[in-house]
């Protein structure tokens, strides 16, 4: 089986975030970068079915040279080679069309991707990429296991489960518990350092959405505590002044 | 600019994010068109009438029950044609986000999730969405004639507009290749207020010591007919299904008011919080980072100040 995970390079969940120029851009001073964390269950999983299905994986990033480090702990964590589509993940759609062109060049039987990037929070890639290959996107996956050419797959949905069975090829958005999350060991940083990077150009795409601006919520007012005698006072404060009971 | 809106439902009733849906559209100022899939009741479909839907297209195709995505993406590319839509709306969910994303590839739209206004079509067709994790914003301009827009609750408010809404029959159509995904079983809580619809969450953290304490949290959350919530290492050991997970790797919520209890406050429970309107946050330490993010505050014992909230709100009623 060969296998696809796409990964996003992004700034560690206990960042601050910060914009520049003018809150066009996203300010990376002092901003530790991660694989998201649902790409990242999406990999462990995929590392677990390379060990028992002999398996190829592949990981697949939209963006500048600057990712390179994130990949290469991917390829710590247990991928054998990687794909570095040279550009600037501006968008969903962009993103998503430059992975369906990897998709079809490689030829893989499962493409695994997070259940969504925690920069954007689209959750949309997957849905995207398995409308432009016509096959079945399914997420958020909290369970996946190959038999043969089929797979079958256990999704979130509001207040519960689905248990779904799909054939190869499809997309899939992981999340947990699909997974434990893996931490590279030495022999595996050691051997990313040789491990097959290549970086290809991207396809021109026309999108159909222009960022206009950055914003940050506006600062939290300070907290009102009120004394644990006085609980009832909590509850005239909820109807009278926040209006929310 | 004819607007079609997908309405989903939960437990045999329109969802509430979707009569949100409805609102957004309806706020939009042109006709508004719903379509519904799979089994409904008359009356539910007409009341969306009252919310800004004068026409509401109905899919009574028994194949259509179970939210089989690719499926409903094929039939609403085709009800977008048939109604000369140039947009759509649905709300944000498991199923809405995923058709989302395939209907905006089919038709070459451009797509915006997570939003959080209406747009401003002064300059173009500007929507805010959320992101960062609720530690941001960004303003986009969705520049394709076609726009599939999915709202994040709370977007719209469903205030009533009108009176009864006109349904018709649709016949939906699809491939069976979109039947490609099965529909083996699924297991939803019933009887419960879901997660993303509520209005009020009450969440409980490792501080409630164990599973067998959670009763007089949800005896609260009854009183207030709110959902109950909980932090990562809860679901993480089991004290709660994994659907309540509340933060960064889990639930996302934006309720009207989110009360936290036994919650330490760290930035990934925060990230999937922070866009709630009012937050109480109750923990024993003073310390705790939560009530930085808090509007108000009690330092004390769960096990003491829980029963007694419930009391006085049962009181104030
Ligand atoms: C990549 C990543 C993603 C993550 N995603 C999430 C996420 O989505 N959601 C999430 O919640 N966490 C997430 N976490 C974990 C997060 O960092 C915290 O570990 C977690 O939120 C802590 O949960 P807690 O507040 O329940 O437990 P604790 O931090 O142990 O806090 C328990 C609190 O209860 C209080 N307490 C104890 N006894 C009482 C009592 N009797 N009465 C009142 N208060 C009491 C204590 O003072 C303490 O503040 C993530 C972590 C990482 C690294
Ligand atoms: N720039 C990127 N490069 C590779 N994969 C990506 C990129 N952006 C998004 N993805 C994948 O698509 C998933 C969903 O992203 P999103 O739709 O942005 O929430 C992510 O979890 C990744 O697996």
């Amino acid at each position: 089986m060969k296998i696809l995970v796409c990964i996003t390079h992004v700034p560690d969940t206990t960042s601050k975030i910060n914009f520049k120029d003018n809150n066009t851009r996203f300010d990376t001073t002092g901003v530790q970068f991660i694989i998201g964390p649902y790409d990242d269950y999406a990999l462990a999983r995929a590392v677990e079915l390379k060990e028992s299905t002999g398996s190829t994986l592949t990981v697949l990033n939209v963006g500048l040279a600057d990712t390179e480090p994130t990949i290469r702990k991917a390829l710590a964590i247990g991928a054998d080679d990687a794909i570095r589509v040279n550009a600037e993940p501006v968008d969903s759609f962009f993103v998503a069309s430059q992975i369906a062109e990897q998709a079809k060049a490689g030829g893989y039987d499962l493409i695994l991707m997070g259940r969504e990037s925690i920069d954007y929070n689209s959750g949309v890639v997957h849905g995207i990429v398995g409308e432009m290959l016509g096959i079945p996107s399914v997420s958020p996956v909290m369970k996946l296991d190959i038999e043969g050419s089929r797979a079958k797959v256990t999704c979130e949905i509001e207040g519960g489960k689905e248990f779904l069975e799909v054939n190869l090829p499809f997309v899939a958005g992981c999340q947990e518990p699909i997974a434990e999350w893996r931490i590279p060991n030495m022999r595996g940083i050691m051997s990313a350092r040789s491990k097959p990077l290549k970086v290809v150009e991207a396809k021109p795409v026309e999108s159909g959405i222009k960022l206009q601006k950055f914003e940050l919520p506006p600062p939290k007012g300070a907290v009102k505590m009120i004394p644990a005698e006085d609980v009832g006072q909590l509850v005239t404060l909820l109807k009278s002044e926040a209006k929310v009971l | 600019m004819a607007v079609l809106v997908f309405v989903e439902r939960a437990e045999g009733k329109v969802k509430k994010t979707s009569i949100e849906a409805v609102a957004y559209a309806r706020a939009m100022g042109g006709p508004v068109t719903a379509i519904a899939l799979g089994a409904f009741e008359k009356s539910e479909l007409e009341d969306l009438g009252k919310f800004g839907a004068a026409k509401i297209l109905h899919v009574a195709d028994d194949r259509l029950n179970e939210g089989v995505i690719q499926a409903y993406t094929s039939v609403l590319a085709q009800a977008m044609k048939d109604e000369q839509a140039d947009i759509l709306v649905l709300a944000n969910s498991s199923l809405g986000t995923p058709v989302a994303a395939r209907l905006a590839a089919r038709i070459n739209a451009s797509l915006a999730s997570n939003v959080i206004s209406l747009p401003d079509t002064a300059s173009g067709f500007v929507v805010r969405r959320s992101i960062y994790t609720g530690k941001a914003f960004v303003d986009v301009n969705l520049t394709h004639p076609k726009k599939v827009i999915a709202i994040r609750k709370n977007a719209a408010e469903a205030k009533e507009v009108g009176g009864k809404g006109q349904i018709t029959a649709y016949k939906g159509e699809y491939k069976e290749s979109d039947f490609a995904v099965k529909i083996l079983s699924s297991e939803v809580a019933t009887g419960d207020v879901l997660l993303p619809e509520a209005n009020i969450v009450v969440s409980g953290g490792r501080g409630m010591k164990g599973p067998e304490n959670w009763p007089i949290l949800e005896t609260l959350a009854k009183t207030l007919n709110a959902a109950t919530g909980c932090s990562k290492p809860v679901s993480d050991m089991g004290w709660r299904p994994h659907y309540e997970h509340v933060g960064q790797t889990g639930v996302k919520v934006a309720p009207q008011l989110y009360i936290a209890v036994g919650i330490s406050g760290a930035i990934q429970h925060l990230a999937g919080v922070n866009s709630s309107k009012c937050i109480v946050v109750i923990n024993k330490d003073p310390e705790a980072p939560f009530f930085k993010a808090a509007d108000y505050g009690i330092v004390g014992d769960a096990f003491e100040i829980i029963p007694k909230l419930t009391q006085a709100i049962k009181e104030a009623k």
